[in-house]
């Protein structure tokens, strides 16, 4: 699955995107922040305030509480400023 | 009302021109009694802001600001309906988002420019960087709670917006 970062999310990361194969037992956007968040120091900085990331799949935006089969792309951001 | 419009949704690193876009929008129509339009500029309040840099997802930014002008063009009967956003550097006094509603009346223009722009801010996949003129990074601006709240007026259509 392809992950893609932006922002300060992706500063933090420290790189923009990667392709990651998950665990069976990550079935959620929640399950994958704190799987995301145990991969190592800067991915925990990254997603310290999981709440506060905003998550897009295939380009959509979802909830935390949304399952993540099927993805093809799945996005982690902070709250947009654009405008 | 006749069936909704195509919205015009344009990204790009170019400035635009808004009486060119306004021209364009209206051009061999003379059904429109209305053109409200919106400009969003790169300010600098403190004297400090060398430049910001605009961050997007290529692809979502596009199609998530389709999704917004879709419903957009769904609530009211517009004539047309046009939206421009830029994105890498910009300078303080350059344009950002231009958003270009027509209605037969202005009450669906004015609408239709607001709503945009409020979905706009915090839907559309965009991220501020500040760089500041003694060359220092101004970090990420943030998000502004007074932006979601004022997604929540648009919650239950009004008997303004028919």
């Amino acid at each position: 699955m392809k992950l893609v970062y932006f922002a300060w999310v992706r500063e933090r990361i420290g790189h923009a995107e990667e392709e990651v194969d998950l665990p069976d037992d990550v079935v959620t956007v929640a399950g994958l922040l704190s799987w995301l968040a145990g991969r190592g120091e800067e991915y925990e900085t990254a997603l310290k305030h999981a709440s506060a990331i905003r998550v897009a799949i295939n380009q959509e935006h979802v909830a935390h509480d949304a399952r993540i089969e099927g993805a093809r792309e799945i996005a982690l951001f902070p709250p947009m400023t654009g405008g | 009302m006749s069936a909704p419009i195509e919205p015009a949704v344009r990204i790009q690193r170019e400035d635009f021109d808004l009486a060119h876009e306004s021209a364009a929008l209206c051009a061999g129509r003379t059904d429109i009694g209305a053109l409200v339009t919106f400009t969003g500029l790169c300010r600098d309040e403190a004297g400090t802001l060398a430049a910001l840099e605009l961050e997007h997802y290529p692809g979502m930014a596009d199609a998530e600001i389709r999704r917004i002008a879709r419903q957009a063009v769904e609530r009211w009967p517009l004539s047309g309906l046009r939206v421009i956003h830029r994105y890498g550097k910009v300078r303080p006094g350059d344009n950002i988002v231009a958003v270009l509603a027509a209605s037969r009346h202005r009450q669906a223009a004015f609408d239709a420019a607001a709503f945009m722009m409020d979905f706009l801010k915090t839907r559309a996949p965009f991220w501020k960087k500040e760089h500041r003129s003694d060359g220092s990074e101004g970090g990420w601006v943030e998000a502004r709670d007074i932006d979601d709240e004022a997604t929540q007026r648009w919650r239950e259509p009004s008997a303004a917006d028919r």
